[in-house]
C-alpha cells in the first residue's frame, strides 16, 4: 500500500510538471526583453578581475571593464579603448595616455585616469593583484596620474607590448576599500564595459545587462546570458530547440550535421591556436643542466629536421580537422596575419630519408634506423587521452615516421601527466599547443632559454626547451621595437629560426566552429572581420554587435522555426493530457481496490 | 532459508523478552565507533591519495597563460606547497578539525562553500530518483514474482535487464534527443527563472524530469530484479500456506506475510544505493549539464583542485557510511534475527 501511495503521488508530481511545462517554455520569450544566450562549457574560477584566468572569466572582464586599448575587429591591430590617445617618449621608455573623457562608471561616477594608475599600481604593489595579470606591469619603474586625463607609464626599457595589456581598468572608488584582492567582489559589479555582470549561480548561468551609459553606445539588447552547457552534444540539441541562441566548441561531425537546419546559421574562422609535437632537443634547465629524460639523439638537428619533413600537415587538415583547420607554416597562427610567416611548413619524406642517409643513420634489417651510437631510433610519442587530435594524428605520425625509419611508440594519457612531462623535458615527442594573442610576445617568449624551468622542472612554463642565442637576441630586439613595421619582420624573422632549429614541428591551426540562431538574430561582428570568430575574440565585439533579425540566407526558411515551437507546446500538452489520465485512472484504481480490501477485513 | 526461517520466527516469539536496553546501547555503540573509524581513515587515505596523483596543481591552473616564474612561485607558495608534505597534512587536519576543508584553487571560495552549493541539487536529482526507483521496482517486483512467468513478469523483466544494461549517459543522452524539444535541455533553471516560490519549483521540476527519468529508467531493474528473486524465495514457504489455510485471500497472503519478509534483502540495497546518492549520478548530471556534485568532481579532478577534492570524498564516504549505519540499524528492527544475535 505504501508503494502504491508513493507512486500515485509520483504520477502527480509528474503530471503537475507536465501541465505547466508549456508554460514554463513560454515565460523566458513572454517578457519581451531581448537576451543573447550564448552556451559556455567551461566553470567560471572567479569574478574578481585581478584573479580570474579561465576563458570564461577573462571573457567577463572584457565585457565589463574597459581596457586602456583593444583589438580592431578587422585585423586585430591594437586601437583606442579608454586611452583615446597616446605618445612615447623620444628614449622610448616614458608613455603617456589621454584618458578619453565623458567615459563613466556604471555608478555613475566618471572614469579618470586615477583609476588606471591605481589599477596598476595595485598590481605593482600587491601581490594578490598581481595574480592574473601580473606579467604586463613587470619592468615598469612607475604609473602616475597628473591629472584626471593623463597617464604617464614609466618603464625601465623600452617594450613594444604597451599598446597590448590586457589589463581591466578598475573603478578605485570601489577598490581602495578592498583589503583582500584574492576576495570575490560584491555583484552587481561596477564597471565601463558594455555590459555588466547582474546575477551568478555557480554552473548554471551567469547573467550580464547592457550598460546604457556605454561610451561607444548602448548595445542593441537587453541582457546576455551566458548559460552552462556541461556536454556539447546536449548544447546542440539547445540550440536547436531554441534554449540557446549561440555556441562554440563544435566538433566537425556536429557541424556538419547542423547544415540541414533552417534555423541555425554556421560560422568558423581563423581560431587562435597552434598545434604542435614538441621534439626534445636534449633539454636543459634554467642553469644550464641536463634535465629529463629525452632520447639524446635528438640532440642532433638534422634529425629532428627530417622528422618534421616526415609530417603531413593537410593531411592532418583533412582527416583529423575534416577540413576545418589550415595548413602549418608560421609559429604565429594565421588568424593574427600581420604576425603571421605564411610559408608552409614542407612535407617531403624522400628528401628527410636521404637526410638521414647522409648523415650516417642506417637502416637495419627491420627498417628501423639506427642512430650514431649504433641504437635503433625508437621514440615515444606522447598524447593527451581522449583529445581528438593527440588519438588520430599520433597513428599518422608514428606510420609517416616509420616510413623514414623511425621507430614509434604512441602514450596516450592523461592531461596531468602530459603536463608533467613537458614541463619536466621527460619526453622524445609530445603534442602541445598554445592559443596565441593579437600580440605575439607571450608565445614567442616561451621559445627563450628563460622559458626553462628549474632542475625540478618547475618554475616556468616551457614548451620546447629551444634556447638559441639568435632566437633569444631577436626576441630581445622585438620586445624593445616600438616600430610597429620592424617589429612585425622581427617577428616573423623568429618563426624562420623556429624551422629551422626544428624543436617543435607545427601540425596546423583548427578552426573554431560556431553556430547561431539565425531565425532570431543578424550576423554578428566577427574578428577578423574575413573568416573570424564570434564568442572568444579579443575584445567584446561579438556579443556588442548582437542584434535581433534575421540572418538573410537563412531568412526563407525561417518561419520553419514558429512550427517548431508549436510542436513542442502540442507534444507538451498531449503529454500532460496523457499522463493526468493516467494519474486519475491510478488514483481511482487504488482507492477501489482499497475500499473491496477493508470490506472484506 | 524457507525451511528455518519458520523456526526463527518461533522461537523468537516464544523467548523471553531480551534485555533490550544494554544490548541496543552497544550495538549503537559498536556500529557508529566502526563509522567513525571509517570515516577517519578516510581522512587520512583522502590527503595523500591525492596527493599521489599526477599532476602539478599550479601549472595545470596557469596553462595556457602568460605567466612569470615569479608569480609560478607566489601561486606555489599561497596554495602552501612549499611547505613539507608532513606540515601541509597537519594544516589539513587542523583545518579539518575547524570545519574548514581549505581554499578551492579553481573556483576562488572555500571548499566547504562550494561542496554545500552543489550537495543539494545532487541529493536533489539523485534523491528523487532513487525513491522513485525503489518504489517502482519493489511494485514491480513483488507483481512479478507473485505471478512468476505469468505475461507481466516475461515482459517487465526483459525490459527492466535492457535498462538496467543500458550505459545511463547513453540512455540520457537518447532521452534527451527524443524528449529536448518538450523538456529543458540542461541545467537545474532557467536563467530567467521566476523567483517566487511555487513558480520557481515547477520550472525546477521541470528541468528534473528527464534526468530523473534516466536516473530511474537506469536503476529501477536492480530493485525489480532484487524483490522478485527474494519473493520467489518466500512462495512456497510453509507461512504461506498457513495463511492460506485461514481463508485470507491470495493479496492478503502476500501483502501481509510474503512481502514484509522478502523485502528484508531489499531494504538493504535500497540504503546501501542511498548512500552512492551523492555519488551515484556522475554521468547523468554530465549529460543534463545538472549543477551537482558529480560535475563538480569532474571538475575539481580535471584541474587537480586538492581541497576540493578531499572534500567531496570526505562527504562522499560520510554519506555512505552514515547510509550503512542506517541500513544497519534498520535491519535490527525489522529483522528479529539480528536482534537475537
Amino acid at each position: 500500500m505504501l508503494v502504491r501511495r508513493r507512486l500515485a503521488g509520483a504520477g502527480a508530481v509528474v503530471a503537475l510538471v507536465a501541465v505547466a511545462s508549456p508554460w514554463v517554455a513560454g515565460s523566458a520569450q513572454a517578457q519581451g526583453e531581448k537576451v543573447l544566450r550564448a552556451g559556455v562549457t567551461q566553470e567560471l574560477d572567479s569574478l574578481n578581475p585581478f584573479i580570474t584566468i579561465t576563458r570564461v572569466g577573462t571573457d567577463l572582464t572584457r565585457l565589463t571593464y574597459e581596457y586602456l586599448t583593444t583589438y580592431d575587429p578587422k585585423d586585430y591591430k591594437p586601437v583606442p579603448g579608454l586611452a583615446e590617445k597616446w605618445e612615447t617618449s623620444a628614449d622610448k621608455l616614458t608613455w603617456t595616455f589621454t584618458i578619453r573623457s565623458g567615459v563613466k562608471w556604471s555608478d555613475g561616477r566618471p572614469v579618470t585616469a586615477g583609476d588606471a594608475a591605481f589599477t596598476f599600481s595595485t598590481m605593482m604593489s600587491n601581490k594578490d593583484a598581481a595574480t592574473a595579470n601580473g606579467n604586463f606591469v613587470q619592468g615598469w619603474d612607475s604609473v602616475t596620474a597628473p591629472d584626471d586625463r593623463t597617464l604617464v607609464i614609466r618603464t625601465k626599457q623600452p617594450r613594444s607590448t604597451m599598446l597590448a595589456l590586457d589589463v581591466p581598468i578598475v573603478p578605485k572608488h570601489v577598490w581602495e576599500k578592498v583589503t583582500d584582492f584574492k576576495a570575490e567582489p560584491p555583484l552587481p559589479l561596477v564597471g565601463s564595459g558594455p555590459f555588466l555582470v547582474q546575477d551568478y549561480k555557480a554552473a548554471q548561468f551567469i547573467k550580464l545587462t547592457a550598460n546604457r551609459d556605454y561610451w561607444r553606445g548602448a548595445p542593441k539588447i537587453d541582457g546576455l546570458d551566458f548559460v552552462y552547457y556541461k556536454n556539447v552534444d546536449a548544447e546542440v540539441q539547445a540550440l536547436k530547440k531554441g534554449d540557446i541562441d549561440l555556441m562554440s566548441r563544435l566538433v566537425p561531425a556536429q557541424y556538419d550535421a547542423l547544415k540541414g537546419d533552417p534555423n541555425v546559421r554556421l560560422n568558423t574562422g581563423a581560431g587562435r591556436r597552434l598545434n604542435e609535437i614538441l621534439i626534445n632537443p636534449g633539454a636543459t634547465s634554467a642553469d644550464d643542466r641536463p634535465i629529463g629524460d629525452g632520447n639524446p639523439a635528438l640532440k642532433d638537428v638534422r634529425l629532428r629536421k627530417a622528422i618534421a619533413l616526415s609530417i603531413d600537415s593537410k593531411a592532418l587538415v583533412d582527416k583529423v580537422w575534416g577540413g576545418y583547420a589550415q595548413e602549418a607554416a608560421g609559429y604565429i597562427p594565421p588568424g593574427f596575419s600581420e604576425f603571421h610567416w605564411p610559408e608552409k611548413q614542407k612535407f617531403d619524406p624522400a628528401a628527410a630519408n636521404r637526410m638521414l642517409d647522409e648523415a650516417g643513420y642506417a637502416k637495419g634489417a627491420d627498417g628501423v634506423r639506427a642512430d650514431l651510437q649504433g641504437k635503433p631510433l625508437r621514440l615515444r610519442l606522447l598524447g593527451h587521452a581522449g583529445t581528438n587530435l593527440d588519438e588520430q594524428a599520433s597513428k599518422y605520425v608514428t606510420s609517416w615516421l616509420k616510413d623514414i625509419g623511425i621507430a614509434v611508440e604512441p602514450q596516450m594519457v592523461a592531461d596531468q601527466k602530459v603536463n608533467d612531462a613537458t614541463t619536466g623535458a621527460n619526453f622524445d615527442l609530445a603534442f602541445s599547443g598554445w592559443s596565441a594573442n593579437p600580440d605575439p610576445d607571450y608565445v614567442l617568449s616561451l621559445q627563450t632559454c628563460g622559458a626553462r624551468p628549474n632542475a625540478d622542472g618547475k618554475g616556468a612554463t616551457p614548451d620546447s626547451f629551444l634556447c638559441d642565442p639568435e632566437y633569444d637576441r631577436l626576441y630581445t630586439e622585438q620586445l624593445q621595437e616600438t616600430d610597429r613595421g620592424k617589429r612585425v619582420e622581427l617577428v616573423k624573422k623568429m618563426q624562420q629560426v623556429l624551422a629551422d632549429r626544428a624543436t617543435l614541428v607545427l601540425l596546423g591551426y583548427d578552426n573554431p566552429l560556431e553556430a547561431y540562431r539565425a531565425d532570431r538574430w543578424a550576423p554578428f561582428q566577427t574578428q577578423p572581420v574575413d573568416g573570424g570568430v564570434i564568442m572568444n575574440q579579443q575584445g567584446y565585439w561579438g556579443y556588442y554587435s548582437a542584434e535581433r533579425g534575421r540572418s538573410t540566407d537563412a531568412a526563407a526558411s525561417a518561419s520553419a522555426g514558429g512550427d517548431g515551437g508549436n510542436t513542442g507546446l502540442i507534444i507538451g500538452v498531449v503529454v500532460a493530457g496523457v499522463v493526468v489520465v493516467g494519474g486519475v485512472v491510478l488514483l481511482v484504481g487504488r482507492s477501489r481496490r482499497r475500499g473491496a480490501a477493508d470490506e472484506r477485513e | 532459508m524457507t525451511d528455518f526461517l519458520a523456526p526463527v520466527e518461533e522461537s523468537i516469539a516464544e523467548a523471553p523478552p531480551p534485555s533490550r536496553g544494554g544490548g541496543v546501547v552497544r550495538y549503537l555503540l559498536a556500529k557508529v565507533g566502526g563509522a567513525v573509524m571509517s570515516v577517519l581513515m578516510v581522512v587520512v587515505l583522502g590527503f595523500f591519495l591525492f596527493r599521489v596523483m599526477p599532476g602539478d596543481p599550479v601549472s595545470i591552473m596557469t596553462r595556457g597563460r602568460p605567466v612569470s616564474g615569479a608569480q609560478l612561485a607566489e601561486l606555489r607558495g599561497r596554495l602552501g606547497f612549499d611547505k613539507p608534505l608532513l606540515v601541509q597534512f597537519w594544516d589539513y587536519l587542523v583545518g579539518l578539525v575547524h570545519g574548514d576543508f581549505g581554499q578551492s584553487y579553481a573556483f576562488n571560495a572555500p571548499a566547504g562553500q562550494i561542496i554545500g552549493e552543489r550537495l543539494g541539487p545532487t541529493v536533489l536529482l539523485s534523491g528523487t530518483a532513487a525513491v522513485l526507483a525503489a518504489a517502482l521496482g519493489l511494485w514491480l517486483g513483488a507483481k512479478t514474482g507473485w505471478h512468476r512467468n505469468g505475461p507481466l513478469d516475461r515482459g517487465s523483466s526483459g525490459v527492466a535487464l535492457v535498462f538496467w544494461s543500458i550505459p545511463p549517459w547513453w540512455l540520457g543522452v537518447v532521452l534527451l534527443m527524443v524528449a529536448g524539444g518538450v523538456f529543458p535541455t540542461g541545467g537545474m533553471q532557467s536563467p530567467d527563472s521566476p523567483s517566487a516560490f511555487f513558480p520557481h519549483a515547477v520550472d525546477v521540476a521541470h528541468h528534473m524530469v528527464l534526468p530523473v527519468l534516466t536516473l530511474v529508467l537506469a536503476l529501477y531493474g536492480q530493485y525489480q530484479l532484487v524483490m522478485r528473486a527474494s519473493l520467489v524465495e518466500e512462495m512456497n514457504a510453509d507461512y504461506l500456506t498457513t495463511a492460506r489455510a485461514k481463508g485470507l485471500r491470495d493479496e492478503l497472503v502476500r501483502k501481509r506475510h510474503a512481502l514484509p519478509n522478502a523485502l528484508l534483502p531489499t531494504a538493504t540495497l535500497v540504503f546501501l544505493h542511498l548512500g552512492m546518492v551523492v555519488s551515484g549520478a556522475i554521468t547523468v548530471e554530465a549529460v543534463y549539464s545538472w549543477p551537482g556534485l558529480g560535475q563538480l568532481t569532474a571538475e575539481a579532478l580535471a584541474a587537480k583542485d586538492l581541497p576540493l577534492l578531499q572534500g567531496i570524498f570526505i562527504v562522499l564516504v560520510i554519506a555512505v557510511v552514515v547510509m550503512n549505519l542506517f541500513a544497519d540499524l534498520l535491519l535490527r528492527v525489522l529483522d528479529p534475527r539480528v536482534r537475537a544475535s
